[in-house]
């Protein structure tokens, strides 16, 4: 039997993504943040989750998609990190899809920008394509504007 | 990395640290058989153990130490200061050796041959001469058999072999052929003690267990959570009717304080882990310079948390190592200066006031001023003009100034310019102080005030641009605040640079809106109050402005993920009463960042600016508040602080009223009730029962014996600058002169007299 993997899908835009769950911790609605003064906009704040300081990732930002509407209420993957815990920001949360890996793909040579360097590769689903998430790459990134 | 290795290196590094102590102290005491046995188990330990695990070069270095350290024990090597420096080098390679390990998992590929060389031969020259003294001296030896007692390798055992590999670590005392091993001088006093076994060492053994720290600090940041949600209970709870809830919280509550105490007291260790190396830095560097160095500990059981400990464990070396290259004269200068040859060395740790203070004195030479100001002045810190009005006090401080090193030559020990500096900066960024006491000729002390612990600091809660920022309580120095005409007028700009004057000196303006980017830096103000914090960092004073100036609160510290950590103006951020999360700011980052520290480096610039603003103004600040119908003052620099308390917590020990302030008893005094002529009717004595609104203003004063005083006053008006000279006659006790402040004459109290006039007493509190 061929292994399969499973997903925790979310929207971003018109886009399917997904990142693998052992590195999830937990998805969360909506929640406030305390914004960082002088922090790139890709990091737009800090939550509280139960007493664990978790930095916000803005992933329309970091996919240098457009911005968030100004009252959206972004809902949060929170990603397990070698240091501490990262929610990224995304438009909804679905649900967690197992895959066959007859289906994937590496993102073809012609995919370009940020797209290319942050993903892992995408599988073919009826439709659509649920993109996955290169986790690690995503949080490389300089945390003030230059 | 292997779990077995893993535990061997932790235990052999605590291993080694124990052998330089006792090598030293066994330096002192030759004879004490005790010690010998104790640095024999260790060796021999290691060397078993590595021998099981396969690292074969450093088995065969602790195996030549074990040799002589055998030889020693038996009596056929005497211990002279020769012998001690071969068993310290040989400490070292293994030192060396497990570092490799620990980083290459393999003892590597240095055979150390000449101390294998070094070791043999003092064994030998030293066996030779023991046995022609010991000849004389008939003893037969005791026959040893401590349970712990390793087998002593009288053989000369191949360097760690297959066969070595499968021995247990350590054999059954019974296999020792100790009894065969011929003559030896032990005198019989000291080998009974050997042989009573201590049974402390079991019993420590089986009450402790060795903790990750990580999971300690998970365990203290889900008890900061507890603590948090407590509170937030307690606080819907303060509104609802039901007696076994409340009840339930408070245990609930005491339970949490408690835990969170266990929790923190896990991560405490006593100071003396660090002091047990220094007996060993001191003897190596002391022998270098020629100097004869004891070196004297109090309070090594002080402690304080694991992190901390880590941190100043650095700092302390340093400033150990001055004491004795730059601090204790040679023997010759010191009986010169008729002092004992010997110089003292000393360590002093203790608790004060929530602070831990480790005192690292020597009686040596003390600090030269003079010299100090010369090569300041060489250095280019400061101009000949400033040192001229420099105080002793200053002059001493200078040391701490980067860039400065008194050594006349440089040695391979200090000297060469990263100094005092580094050791200020380290102390201050863990949230410490560094404080230093020399009298020439007398010698030197250096103090070092460090907090209990890193995790929970008291903090000053400010808004900026709606935004919430902690401002750790230790760089702290004073809030002004400016209303009116003052806030349009009172901060001036040199080139650009905004100023402010503080008691007539210029105190650099840092904007934090600005700073933090959140508002376009030099765009027009107009603001009807300004709140400037006055902030210490690295030695310079500077002015943060904030909108709002909220609490000082105790904060959980937590540190800040990866990709902020490059934002140098953030320390970490905390979880507020509320929920939400709170930056802290990084004093020195800020200061850094708005360059208020490189700008004001330029010393002599901004010493002629000072200077200038001090000629015109030979002013002092001075604080007006109303006292009944009448007005009266003191000098702003005798405020410690101003405070507002509630009437409610006023509380009467023994007809004094105390309020609890600071974690501390404050004796209130009403100066109004003192001062005859003004007294009132008699006060209604808020007592218990009585729970009166309102705010009393209090002005809070340190007295000479150190004790702080609260003066309730009516009012505070205003803070003026004014010429004192123009002080006239008090014409009544308890007022130090009369002045006239805007065209008001008004009374200067003199609060000392005062409150010898009350006979006020002071509610003693003792440390816990």
């Amino acid at each position: 039997m061929a292994e399969r993997r499973q997903f925790c899908t979310f929207m971003l835009g018109e886009h399917f993504f997904g990142v693998e769950v052992t590195r999830v911790q937990e998805v969360l609605r909506y929640q406030e943040m305390t914004r960082i003064p002088l922090a790139a906009e890709t990091l737009p704040g800090l939550i509280n989750l139960r007493g664990q300081i978790v930095t916000a990732v803005d992933l329309r930002s970091r996919m240098d998609m457009e911005p968030f509407a100004p009252d959206a209420t972004p809902m949060n993957v929170v990603i397990k990190t070698g240091d501490g815990m990262i929610s990224l920001l995304v438009d909804e949360i679905r649900d967690v899809h197992e895959m066959d890996e007859e289906r994937f793909e590496r993102v073809p040579e012609t995919v370009s920008g940020v797209a290319r360097e942050l993903l892992e590769g995408a599988y073919k689903l009826d439709g659509s394509l649920l993109l996955i998430l290169d986790v690690d790459r995503t949080l490389q990134f300089e945390a003030q504007d230059a | 990395m292997d779990d077995l290795v893993n535990e061997f290196l932790i235990e052999s590094h605590e291993n080694l640290d124990q052998l330089d102590r006792n090598l030293v102290q066994l330096e002192e005491d030759p004879e004490n058989r005790e010690l010998l046995a104790s640095i024999f188990r260790t060796i021999h330990t290691i060397k078993g153990t590595c021998g099981f695990l396969g690292f074969n070069r450093l088995e065969s270095v602790t195996h030549v130490g074990e040799n002589l350290l055998s030889k020693l024990r038996d009596g056929e090597v005497r211990l002279n200061p020769e012998v001690t420096s071969g068993l310290l080098h040989m400490v070292d390679a293994v030192r060396e050796m497990l570092s490799v390990i620990e980083n290459e998992q393999n003892d590597g590929a240095e055979e150390y041959a000449d101390l294998k060389v070094e070791l043999t031969r003092l064994l030998e020259a030293e066996a030779a001469g023991a046995a022609a003294a010991a000849s004389g001296a008939a003893e037969e030896p005791q026959k040893e058999s401590t349970p712990t007692q390793a087998e002593p390798e009288k053989e000369a055992a191949p360097c760690g072999q297959q066969a070595t590999a499968s021995e247990p670590v350590q054999e059954p005392a019974a296999e020792q052929t100790e009894a065969e091993v011929p003559a030896a001088a032990a005198p019989r006093g000291e080998t009974g003690s050997a042989n009573t076994p201590r049974p402390q060492n079991a019993s420590i053994a089986d009450t402790s267990i060795r903790v990750d720290v990580h999971l300690l600090d998970r365990l203290m940041n889900l008890v900061g959570e507890l603590v948090l949600s407590r509170n937030q209970i307690l606080q819907h709870l303060s509104g609802v009717e039901l007696p076994a809830l409340h009840a339930t919280s408070q245990r609930l509550n005491h339970i949490t304080s408690e835990l969170q105490e266990g929790v923190m007291k896990t991560r405490m260790q006593p100071v003396g882990n660090i002091w047990n190396k220094f007996p060993r830095v001191v003897r190596d560097l002391a022998r270098g310079c020629g100097k004869q160095v004891r070196i004297e500990m109090e309070g090594k059981n002080t402690e304080l948390d694991k992190t901390l400990i880590e941190a100043i464990k650095d700092p302390l070396t340093h400033l150990v190592r001055n004491s004795v290259d730059h601090g204790i004269e040679s023997p010759e200068i010191r009986k010169a200066a008729g002092k004992h040859p010997e110089g003292v060395l000393s360590l002093v740790a203790y608790h004060e006031g929530g602070m831990v203070i480790i005192e690292v004195g020597d009686d040596g030479g003390g600090l030269d001023g003079e010299r100090i100001r010369d090569k300041a002045i060489e250095r280019g810190l400061i101009t000949e003009e400033s040192a001229e009005r420099m105080s002793g006090k200053e002059l001493q401080n200078l040391i701490f100034r980067p860039g400065f090193s008194t050594a006349k030559q440089v040695t391979n020990v200090s000297g060469r310019g990263v100094g005092m500096d580094v050791v200020k900066t380290n102390i201050e960024r863990i949230g410490g102080s560094v404080d230093l006491d020399s009298t020439m000729g007398q010698g030197t002390t250096v103090r070092v005030k460090i907090p209990l612990t890193l995790a929970i600091i008291p903090a000053l809660i400010v808004s900026c641009a709606g935004e919430r920022f902690a401002v750790p309580q230790v760089s702290l120095l004073e809030l002004v605040r400016l209303q009116g005409e003052d806030a349009r007028k009172g901060i001036e700009r040199i080139s650009d640079a905004p100023v402010f004057r503080l008691r007539g000196k210029l105190l650099p303006i840092v904007y934090l809106d600005e700073e933090l980017g959140l508002r376009k830096a030099g765009e027009p103000r107009e603001d009807e109050k300004i709140n400037i914090v006055v902030l210490q960092a690295d030695s310079q004073h500077f002015g943060l402005v904030v909108d709002q100036i909220n609490d000082s609160e105790e904060i959980v510290v937590k540190p800040l993920s990866r990709q902020l950590k490059a934002i140098a103006q953030y320390a970490g951020a905390t979880i507020m009463g509320d929920g939400r999360v709170a930056l802290i700011l990084d004093v020195m980052g800020m200061a850094q960042k708005a360059n208020v520290i490189s700008k004001l480096r330029d010393q002599a610039l901004i010493d002629m600016a000072r200077a200038a603003a001090e000629e015109d103004l030979d002013l002092e600040s001075v604080l007006v508040f109303r006292l009944g119908s009448g007005r009266m003052s003191m000098k702003l620099s005798q405020v410690k602080r101003l405070e507002e308390i509630e009437l409610a917590s006023v509380e009467k020990v023994g007809g004094v009223e105390v309020v609890q302030y600071r974690g501390d008893i404050m004796t209130l005094v009403r100066p109004d009730e003192i001062l005859s002529e003004r007294r009132r009717e008699p006060r209604e004595v808020e007592g218990a029962g009585s729970a009166r609104e309102g705010l009393l203003h209090v002005v809070v004063y340190t007295t000479s014996c150190g004790h702080d005083v609260g003066l309730v006053v009516d009012e505070i008006v205003d803070i003026v600058e004014t010429n004192l000279e123009e002080t006239r006659q008090a014409t009544r006790e308890g007022v130090g002169g009369v002045i006239v402040i805007k065209e008001r004459v008004t009374e200067m109290l003199d609060v000392d007299h005062l409150l010898e006039m009350g006979q006020v007493r002071f509610v003693e509190t003792t440390m816990a």
